[in-house]
């Protein structure tokens, strides 16, 4: 491990509040019938985390574990309510798939917004424009509102966007989900490529095979705790024997009442 | 099993700290300004999709005041005979109507804006004052055209740039936007929580467009209430923004027989003070309300 730190999670815990009511009426009813207004629930109990520079750590459990809670809270979309968080660099992270592309705007447009939206300015995009044009394979639908496009290809857009910005710390959710074969080995292969840039990478997927390709450390988060940290192969073991068990019991132990990630 | 949260010991761990820094930590109004390329494509983007697929596009911001001097203009000038009481009737009220639009167009995208961009407050960290100060700077676009034509209307009228004039139409502009950002700040930060927000703004705009001294002059107010109404009602801040810009653009087309209040340039700045005050308490009240949005959207 890279003495230098890149991410740090210490102590973090956060709490979301379900609302049942939101009305007037509704939450006079449910007073009226007794039932609570409202629920907690811990998305992540006490998590501490360190990720050195240079490493690809892959976030893994079931839903509702609370991965999704940890990669948006390191993204700093989320304060967490007790504990801290810090970061070195640039963070940039397709947190789910484009976020930030408007579908009003045409492929061309959306680069320098999505690009500006994730932290380039007008040179840098301009620089990179070519390269996240070729890498995205949109030919000649570049200028045309991103609408129209396929799914396949907004998500190719979205990526190559993402991965053109060059971030410090990667932060990368559930993306690799989508997309045809060949673009998915060619994303994989670029995120190799990144890695061996010695820059940092944090992912959430739930396909056990890709992220024995691509990460070198796993974290198995249960019902927000760590489970395990530590080498890749274990985690994934883990995350396939609790998806047997939960196939087999599922008349067994109650969930966590919500997907926390959403 | 946690790995080295204790930190490397010796040289390193304080090297190691340097660059490491919270993420997500908005720096506010400030932060806007410093992105503002982002800012820029956001507003554009704003414009864009407003007009997508609409033949007059831009066109359309010509048409709603139009809409609505033709309206007011026959009601009030005509039918109510405001046209024989104030000189030059077109340009007093259309130089309070442009203002007051643009005032109420500030304050309702601003309150949708945060809620507008929902999936990219939930995904992307962004500071997300970019969104209400974008839709401020859109209906500033959106004043231009408005302001066009008053200014047109009023040269023909014999209106030459003052230093008086100018003046008083700056102090008014940057009173009325100063007052719609920082209640949109507000707004929007509450819509997120309370879906009743836009409804409430909904309602007051129309209060703002009665309020105010456009389809009657002021002095109807001093000739019919008591003191201490005609003192409320000068208080309102857009009621001074649109005297101002009537004393811009409509009083030096006139004889100059019709007064305005005294010291009301004085109001202006007293008011525009108290409006950089409300901006403070507004840019508080977001930073507080916006560390869940996330989880609320």
């Amino acid at each position: 491990m890279a003495a230098a730190r890149a991410v740090v999670v210490d102590g973090v815990t956060k709490r979301f509040t379900l609302r049942h009511a939101r009305s007037i009426k509704n939450m006079t009813v449910r007073a009226l019938r007794r039932e609570k207004l409202r629920d907690r629930f811990t998305a992540l109990d006490e998590v501490s985390v360190t990720i050195g520079v240079g490493e690809a750590v892959a976030l893994i459990g079931v839903n509702g574990s609370g991965k999704s809670t940890l990669l948006k809270i390191i993204s700093g979309v989320m304060p967490p309510d007790a504990g801290t968080v810090r970061v070195r660099g640039r963070v940039a992270g397709l947190i789910e798939v484009g976020a930030g592309l408007h579908p009003d705007l045409t492929g061309r447009e959306n680069v320098f917004l999505n690009g500006a939206i994730l932290g380039m300015d007008r040179a840098e995009t301009l620089r990179k424009f070519d390269s996240i044009v070729e890498f995205a394979d949109i030919g000649r639908f570049l200028d045309q509102p991103v609408r129209f496009y396929s799914s396949g290809m907004f998500m190719r857009l979205a990526f190559s966007i993402a991965v053109h910005t060059d971030p410090d710390v990667f932060l990368i959710d559930e993306v690799l989900a989508v997309g045809d074969p060949l673009f998915r080995r060619k994303c994989i292969d670029r995120l190799r490529e990144y890695r061996a840039s010695g820059r940092t990478m944090v992912i959430v997927a739930h396909d056990a095979k890709l992220l024995r390709q691509l990460c070198t450390r796993g974290v198995f988060l249960e019902d927000g705790r760590v489970l395990w940290d530590g080498d890749i192969d274990t985690a994934a073991d883990l995350l396939l024997k609790k998806r047997q068990e939960r196939r087999r019991g599922l008349t067994a132990p109650a969930r966590p009442p919500a997907e926390a990630g959403r | 099993m946690t790995a080295a949260s204790g930190a490397p010991a010796g040289l390193d761990a304080g090297l190691d700290d340097a660059g490491l820094v919270e993420p997500g930590h908005g720096g506010g109004l400030g932060e806007v300004f410093r992105r503002r390329y982002l800012l820029r494509l956001i507003v554009r983007r704003e414009l864009r999709a407003r007009y997508q697929g609409s033949l007059l596009g831009l066109g359309w911001s010509y048409v709603r005041p139009a809409a609505h001097f033709a309206v007011f203009y026959f009601v009030a000038g005509v039918f109510l005979r405001m046209s024989d009481r104030v000189e030059h009737f077109p340009i007093f009220m259309f130089s309070a109507l442009v203002l007051v639009s643009f005032f109420n167009e500030t304050l309702i995208n601003t309150t949708h804006s945060v809620l507008g961009n929902a999936p990219l407050v939930r995904k992307v960290y962004l500071p997300r004052e970019l969104f209400p100060v974008a839709s401020l700077l859109v209906s500033c676009v959106h004043l231009l055209p408005g302001l066009a034509i008053v200014l047109t209307v009023a040269s023909v009228w014999g209106w030459t740039p003052s230093a008086a004039a100018i003046g008083s139409a700056l102090l008014g502009f940057a009173l009325v936007a100063t007052l719609g950002i920082a209640l949109g700040l507000i707004c929007s930060a509450l819509h997120v929580f309370y879906r009743d927000t836009d409804k409430v703004v909904d309602i007051a705009t129309l209060f703002v467009t009665w309020s105010v001294p456009m389809i009657y002059p002021w002095t109807v107010v001093r000739d019919t209430a008591p003191g201490w109404a005609l003192d409320a009602y000068l208080a309102n801040p857009m009621a001074v923004g649109v005297l101002l810009f009537e004393r811009a653009f409509w009083w030096p087309t006139t004889d100059g027989a019709s007064a305005f209040p005294a010291d009301l340039t004085r109001d202006g700045f007293v008011l525009l003070a108290m409006a950089v005050l409300l901006l403070g308490v507004g840019q508080f009240v977001f930073a507080r309300l916006q560390r869940r949005f996330a989880e609320e959207l």
